[in-house]
């Protein structure tokens, strides 16, 4: 396929025209996706999440910076909100990525959750496929930002740098189940401000009460804007790396995302057959029955499910 | 997750200062439903063209007012095609004289919205060249 000749050989413009086609047709890319699956696996993924305005942005910018001083080839996934009620977005992250944008080593795509809930859009696995194809080493994905409960980010990277800025509430907010579950590095950015030593230590007692004893998320202190201890957070990044590697964790980590992936490819599969019944009048017969109690909507499902099954086997969802 | 969203960069080139009116059209096609890209201050006509090809946009909107438009609008034209994504439209706005807007679309720039536009009618153009 031509279009996979070009991205291997790092052509951008097909890398961008690829990942638009993820986002606007997924049925059409898989075609595309399916024999550049064989050109992926080389990248690692890093994951940077956090509230509204922690600095996610700039931590990714500061960090690109070093790496590509290292000579490290970096892709960068920018998620921001689709609005619910107008379908529309206003993708921003860019802004604080200016100085990336000629370097040719870097490859960035803004991209909005287009509906999606937990912090990802979509396409986000997918494009993390192509970007590895097209040679980046790191990968980075900047979630939206994040409130509590946005936890897939840890279905998608290796390693999750969970970014916290004080100001934000009480100790009791840091014991809260969801988010401060996920990371593998914890940040407090805005060091500078009042409170940060405080979040520190609060975070740092948290971790202390967590039973996983093969890694001690590491709790940093990051003044992002002025360049402050991204040095170090690169430093903890690579050690965690080093020991998802040694521990066997990596391993472990990508087949539970592999698993999750299948999963939710095969929702999306079944969600699309089940909208060609809604298209064909064929739901509105069973709402109608369900309605006038003729029927319980658990038997319909279970119905409607046989139904499913059985055309699928006999080559596709055609008619109801 | 399927469906088009048309992709807009809002691109501010050259030194000043004023972004308000890029704002103000950011944030009205987004309430359009598209998928708005937006880089901020300062940025540099080759910064523009390789941030439409990673991002790609369906269409550039430049806003100049700083007086340079006869200098940048060309450089991005040229960059475009240099690049070989001349299928990306380009639009400007800002503080554009009136008697340099035939010769801005000769060299391909599809649209210029002067200071006072309609939001609703940038909306319409968008909508009805993204096809």
């Amino acid at each position: 396929m031509e279009i996979i000749e070009k991205i291997i050989n790092g052509d951008r413009r097909a890398t961008a025209k690829l990942i638009t086609l993820v986002e606007n047709n997924f049925s059409q890319a898989q075609e595309i996706l399916k024999k550049l699956y064989n050109y992926t696996g080389n990248a690692l993924v890093i994951g940077i999440t956090g509230p509204p305005g922690s600095g996610k942005s700039t931590i990714t910018d500061k960090l690109t910076k070093i790496l590509r001083k290292k000579g490290k080839k970096i892709g960068i996934i920018a998620i921001d909100p689709t609005s619910p009620f107008t379908g529309g977005a206003l993708l921003g992250d860019r802004i604080r990525m200016q100085d990336l944008s000629l370097d040719k080593g870097v490859f960035i795509r803004s991209m909005s959750t287009r509906g999606h809930l937990g912090g990802l859009s979509q396409a986000t696995q997918a494009t993390v496929k192509i970007l590895d194809a097209l040679g980046k080493d790191i990968i980075f994905i900047e979630t939206v930002g994040v409130g509590q409960s946005e936890v897939d980010i840890v279905k998608v990277a290796d390693t999750v740098v969970l970014i916290s800025m004080p100001g934000m509430g009480d100790d009791v907010q840091i014991i809260k189940a969801g988010i401060m579950e996920i990371g593998d590095i914890f940040v407090v950015n805005k060091a500078d401000k009042e409170g940060s030593e405080r979040l520190a230590t609060e975070i740092e007692m948290m971790l202390d009460l967590s039973q996983n004893s093969r890694w001690h998320p590491p709790v940093l202190k990051t003044i992002a804007t002025d360049n402050v201890g991204i040095k170090k957070l690169l430093e903890e990044i690579d050690r965690h790396i080093k020991h998802l590697k040694e521990s066997g964790e990596l391993e472990q980590r990508r087949r539970e995302s592999t698993k999750k992936e299948i999963f939710d490819l095969i929702q999306e599969q079944w969600k699309e057959m089940l909208s060609t019944f809604i298209d064909n009048g064929f739901l509105n017969k069973i709402v109608t029955k369900i309605i006038k109690r003729e029927e319980d909507p658990y038997t319909a499902v279970e119905k409607l499910s046989n139904i499913l099954v059985q055309s699928y086997t006999q080559g596709g969802v055609k008619n109801g | 997750m399927e469906g088009k969203k048309i992709r807009v960069l809002i691109a501010k080139p050259g030194l000043d200062g004023h972004d308000r009116g890029a704002k103000v059209v950011a944030r009205a096609l987004r309430d359009a439903g598209m998928e708005v890209i937006y880089t901020g201050l300062r940025q540099t006509p080759e910064q523009i063209v390789e941030t439409a090809i990673q991002e790609d946009v369906d269409v550039i909107g430049l806003s100049i007012l700083s007086g340079a438009h006869t200098h940048l609008f060309p450089k991005v034209m040229e960059l475009l095609k240099e690049n070989n994504v001349e299928d990306i439209i380009v639009m400007g706005g800002g503080v554009i004289p009136e008697e340099d807007i035939p010769e801005l679309k000769r060299i391909g720039i599809a649209e210029i919205f002067t200071p006072g536009t309609d939001t609703r009618d940038i909306i319409k153009f968008i909508k009805e060249k993204v096809k």
